[in-house]
Formats: C-alpha cells, sequence, structure tokens
C-alpha cells in the first residue's frame, strides 16, 4: 500500500478509536473533572462491565450492546453505592484528597483480584453479526477497509457521548453538576444540596462504564488486568481535554485515537501505549489546563 | 543513650548474618529476603508518600528499571552486584527526577496519575527491547565466585564467607534494607522531613513560609526511587529469571502502598512494622492458601485502614498509650 493510502486508512480507524475511547472517558471526565473524585478504578470497573456483557452475551445470547444497556442502571447504582462509601469516609472527614486516591487503587486491586479469580487469565471474546467483518470500499484510488466492529463501537459512543453532552449542558441537573464543580457552598446556598448532586453525578459517570464496556469487548479481546492499559488513556484524554470540559475530553478522544492509530501503523501496535504518556506529560508540563479546562492544577 | 539506633542496627545487621550461617531451610531465606526487599520499597516509598503526602503508584516502575539496569549491565560487561546496585540506584534516581520534574509542579493527583501510567509505559519499552531479553524474560548466571575487595564471599567448599550465592544476597539485601531504614529516620528528623511534613499539611503555608517546596520534594523524589532502583536491582541476581510481567508487577506497587499505611506513614518505624507484618502474613498464605487469595487480602486490608484506620497500627498503638 502506498503512503498516502496508509496514513488515510490510519487516519479513519483513528477516528472511530477516538469514539471509543470517548465512551470510555467521559465517565471519568465527569467524576475527574467536575467532581474531583480521582478514580483511578474507572478502566477496571469497565472491564468488570465487560466481563458482565460477556457473560450475558454467552449464557444467554444476548446482543452486546443490548447487554450494555442493560448493564448501565446495574452499574448507576454501583456508582451510587461507591460514592456514598467515599464521602463517608474521606470528603466527610475533608481527608486529603490522597488517602481517596489510594482507596480507588485498593478498589481497582481488588477488583481485577475477583475477576481474576472468576474468570482466569485467558482472553474473552464475544459474538454478534457485526464482529469479524469489515466493510471495504474504494475512493479516489485509494482502498479503504473499517472493521464493522469499531464502526458499531463509534455509533454506539458517539450516540452516548453527544447524548450525555448535551443533557449536562442544556438541562438543570447538568447546570447544577457544573455549579458543583465551582463552587459546592454557593450551590447549597441555592437550596440545593451538593452532596446529592454529586452522588447523582458520579453515579451516572459510573453508569457509562455499563456500555462503555460493551464496547470494550466488541472492539477487544478482554482479560482481567487490561483495564491498566487504559489507565493511560483515559487520564491523558481527561487531562488533555481540560478538567470540567465534557466537551474537550470529546475532541482529546479523537486526538489521541488518531496518534495511536497512526503510531501502531508505522512503528507496530507495542508502541502504541506510549503514545498517551507522551501526551498526558507533554500536557501536565505545559499546558495543564488542557485544550478546554479552565480549572486550577496546583 | 545517643545512638540506640545505630546500634540497633548493627544488631540486626548481626542476627541477619548469623541467620545466614545457620543450616536450614532454604525457604526461609527466600522468605526472608521478600520480607527485607519489602521492608526497603516501603520505606523507601513513605520517603515521600509518607513525610510529603505525594503518592507513588510506579513503584513498579522504579522497580522495573532498576532490575533491568542491572540486567543491561552483566549482559554489557558481566558486571558485579555493587556495580550493578550503585548503577541502578542512579538511573532510578535520574527516573525520579525527570517525572518530578515534569509533575510535581501540579496537584498531587496528576504525579499519583503520571507514575501510575509511568510502570506500564517502561514496561512497553523493556517489552520492546530485545537486548535485555524483550518479551520473553531472560536468565541471569550469577559468577561461581564473586570477590569483593579481594576477599572471597562465595564458595561451596566452604572457604568464603558464604556458602552459597543466595545467603550472600540475603545479607546484601539486608543491608540496603537497614541502610534506607536510617535514611528515612535521618531525613524524618531533619530539614528535610519537616519540610516535607510541612508540605503534606499545608503546601501553600509552607511555601508561604519560605519552605522550598519544588526543591524537597524533587530531592525527595530521587531518593525514594533511588532506593528502589536498587532493591530492584539485586532482584534478578536472585531470582535468576526475569521477564517484564515479574518485574513490572502491580503487586509490587500495592504493596509498597499498603505496607506503609497499614503500619503508620507519619514515622520511620509504621512501613517497617507494616512490610514484616504484611510480608509474612503473604509468604504464608502464598504457600497455605493461594496466591490470588493473598492479593485479595493485601487488596481489603488496604481499603480496610486507608478508610477506617488512616493512622495504621503504630499511630493505634501511639493513641492507646497516651
Amino acid at each position: 500500500m502506498e503512503f498516502t493510502e496508509l496514513l488515510l486508512n490510519a487516519i479513519v480507524a483513528g477516528i472511530l478509536l477516538g469514539g471509543f475511547f470517548a465512551a470510555l472517558s467521559i465517565g471519568l471526565s465527569i467524576c475527574f473533572g467536575l467532581l474531583d473524585t480521582v478514580n483511578i478504578a474507572h478502566p477496571t470497573i469497565i472491564v468488570g462491565a465487560a466481563f458482565c456483557t460477556f457473560l450475558l452475551n454467552d449464557l444467554l445470547g444476548i446482543d452486546p450492546i443490548l447487554a450494555g444497556l442493560i448493564l448501565t442502571p446495574v452499574f448507576f447504582i454501583l456508582g451510587l453505592a461507591i460514592y456514598s462509601m467515599y464521602y463517608q469516609f474521606f470528603e466527610k472527614q475533608s481527608a486529603e484528597a490522597l488517602r481517596g486516591l489510594a482507596f480507588f487503587f485498593g478498589l481497582l486491586f481488588i477488583a481485577e483480584v475477583l475477576m481474576i479469580m472468576a474468570f482466569g487469565v485467558d482472553h474473552r471474546l464475544v459474538s454478534a453479526p457485526y464482529i469479524g467483518n469489515s466493510f471495504t470500499t474504494a475512493l479516489a484510488g485509494m482502498e479503504f477497509s473499517i472493521p464493522y466492529r469499531l464502526l458499531a463501537a463509534f455509533v454506539v459512543a458517539s450516540a452516548m457521548t453527544v447524548g450525555l453532552q448535551v443533557y449536562l449542558s442544556k438541562s438543570f441537573f447538568g447546570r447544577a453538576t457544573s455549579a458543583v464543580h465551582q463552587d459546592g457552598m454557593a450551590l447549597s446556598l441555592m437550596g440545593v444540596d451538593p452532596v446529592m448532586v454529586k452522588r447523582i453525578a458520579f453515579a451516572l459517570g459510573l453508569a457509562t462504564c455499563g456500555l462503555a464496556g460493551a464496547l470494550m469487548i466488541i472492539v477487544i479481546p478482554i482479560e482481567p488486568a487490561v483495564g491498566r492499559f487504559f489507565i493511560g488513556n483515559v487520564f491523558a484524554i481527561v487531562v488533555l481535554g481540560g478538567l470540567g470540559s465534557i466537551s474537550g475530553t470529546l475532541v482529546a478522544a479523537f486526538i489521541l485515537g488518531i496518534a495511536e492509530s497512526v503510531v501502531s501503523t508505522f512503528f507496530g501496535p507495542s508502541w502504541a501505549p506510549a503514545v498517551s504518556f507522551a501526551i498526558l506529560l507533554g500536557v501536565l508540563a505545559f499546558k495543564p489546563t488542557g485544550l478546554f479546562g479552565s480549572g486550577d492544577t496546583r | 543513650m545517643r545512638f540506640k539506633f545505630e546500634i540497633g542496627c548493627v544488631l540486626v545487621l548481626l542476627a541477619c548474618f548469623i541467620f545466614t550461617q545457620a543450616d536450614i531451610n532454604r525457604f526461609y531465606y527466600f522468605a526472608g529476603f521478600a520480607i527485607l526487599q519489602y521492608v526497603m520499597i516501603s520505606t523507601a516509598w513513605n520517603i515521600l508518600g509518607g513525610y510529603g503526602g505525594y503518592i507513588n503508584f510506579g513503584t513498579a516502575g522504579f522497580l522495573g528499571v532498576g532490575s533491568y539496569a542491572a540486567i543491561a549491565l552483566i549482559e554489557f560487561y558481566g558486571a558485579g552486584i555493587i556495580e550493578q546496585i550503585v548503577a541502578a540506584g542512579i538511573i532510578a534516581g535520574f527516573l525520579g527526577l525527570a517525572i518530578g520534574f515534569f509533575t510535581l509542579r501540579l496537584k498531587g493527583v496528576y504525579f499519583a496519575i503520571a507514575t501510575l501510567a509511568l510502570a506500564i509505559v517502561l514496561e512497553t519499552i523493556v517489552n520492546n527491547w530485545d537486548y535485555v531479553g524483550g518479551a520473553a524474560g531472560v536468565s541471569i548466571l550469577p559468577p561461581r565466585k564473586p570477590e569483593l575487595l579481594g576477599i572471597l564471599i562465595v564458595d561451596r567448599k566452604g572457604d568464603g564467607i558464604f556458602q552459597n550465592n543466595k545467603e550472600y544476597l540475603f545479607f546484601l539485601m539486608a543491608v540496603m534494607a537497614v541502610m534506607s531504614v536510617w535514611i528515612a529516620r535521618t531525613i524524618e528528623f531533619g530539614k528535610l522531613g519537616r519540610g516535607l511534613n510541612a508540605i503534606k499539611d499545608n503546601e501553600e503555608a509552607a511555601e508561604c513560609m519560605g519552605v522550598p517546596t519544588l526543591k524537597l520534594k524533587l530531592v525527595a523524589t530521587v531518593i525514594s526511587g533511588a532506593l528502589m532502583g536498587m532493591a530492584g536491582a539485586i532482584f534478578p541476581s536472585y531470582v535468576t529469571y526475569v521477564d517484564p510481567p515479574t518485574a513490572f508487577n502491580l503487586e509490587l506497587a500495592v504493596n509498597s502502598l499498603a505496607m506503609p499505611m497499614i503500619g503508620g506513614t507519619f514515622t520511620w518505624i509504621g512501613p517497617v512494622v507494616g512490610s514484616i507484618l504484611l510480608g509474612t502474613v503473604q509468604q504464608v498464605a502464598i504457600v497455605t492458601i493461594s496466591s490470588e487469595i493473598n492479593l485479595l487480602i493485601i487488596g481489603v486490608l488496604l481499603i480496610f485502614f486507608v478508610t477506617v484506620a488512616p493512622q495504621g497500627i503504630v499511630g493505634w498503638f501511639m493513641k492507646k498509650n497516651k
């Protein structure tokens, strides 16, 4: 294949991958960017949802995307539970933020060990009609090949992230969440309970894990430790997009998707994890507020 | 007595030396080595994490860098163990400086996230680096008769100080562990420790009072990273086979965090107590139950202590004695 053809193919795949990344990181963007709860267990919880999808698909034959939709309310409730615990032990006592980080790290580790005990370390896949085939087309003398699985993930991820973005920017609850981010005290003076808003927003962030997990197992085969490899990705995206900016997260997801796809095409897929890390370090060093962020970073 | 602590250190080393000369089951050396290594790692972690309040999730990265620096030196010219340890300490120290330079000017969470991602990136690099074995791993042959300053150290017939290479490495590990506890204690009672404590309590206020916060944080990161690198350097020679998943194991990161948290992060004895307790429990659990249950125990204990008893065991006892 010619260079331009290869490059264009990589960019198209990167855009699709970017949609998938957006689905992975939008929940974290809410939890970390808007609520300041640094949920480093986020990718591992997504893997947990992916295993639930696997079970629903394998045992009951449910379509993975439908399974993701079924899981979303389950993860919403899980989010309510986790936030209640987090609030009880850390925010209420205004403990050091870093202790909360250790809490989420412990959560990550426990979830991973439990998954290893339940599923072993084999790679798992789901079956659906759109998995395994590619859509091929010729355009301007160049051949494009798009796997349907990426396309399906892209469509669902776009619907979810755009829907969430519109909801958070237009609805009363969304604006209340932004208000909590800016000044929780002022919000409570307006007669809104900031803890309640935070609890629901955090649960909303975790609810995205349900669908994101389904997309993950559609896009790649999963095993319990795979979540770790996405920690760099999701945090690079949220930080690059700017804390507190959901639309910034979406833009950053596409930038990272394209960058990773181009690097995998030209240097080999084993170098892909280095891309997100380089972007993360670069942003932290030169523009810690990210592309669209406004918060303070000190 | 003025040198109570120093005398204690010497006594501990003497006990370890006698232990190497005793003829007992090899498993005890192995378990003891693991516990001593954890004493060193958690003490190193605590210099930045406990005194300064900056959480390092990248312990596995620093240890892995130390291990692979040692392997590269062995491949390059068959370096001795002391050279490996010193070189690994320097390289891991520079790694700490680099990552600290990029992220320590920001909120603590950014440092934590960057270190978490660091371990994964380093693993990627080593996976792609065939000179040190790549993804397949590498085997190390320890030298048959290592000498130090002209003295024969290991000889099976009994002419050297130790009969077996493992006994020698066990003693070396004990020396390094005691050294790092001494360093941590010196830091704690010195200017650096007080500065770090001020940073932990309120960084802005500390800066306003003239504490050079960035400088102190960088120094602490470099010392902590260098000690972790040194602890990692001895690992390949001891286990004689290393591959990236073992060298960059997440378990190391969890342990290095959980042990000080369980023991108590505010003083030097906390990580020591935590690592001896948890290390022993782990060695027993691995043998008697299973390694997955063992990992689960660490995770649950970590969450328990972080949420319910943030002062750790040492803090708990101190409160009781008041």
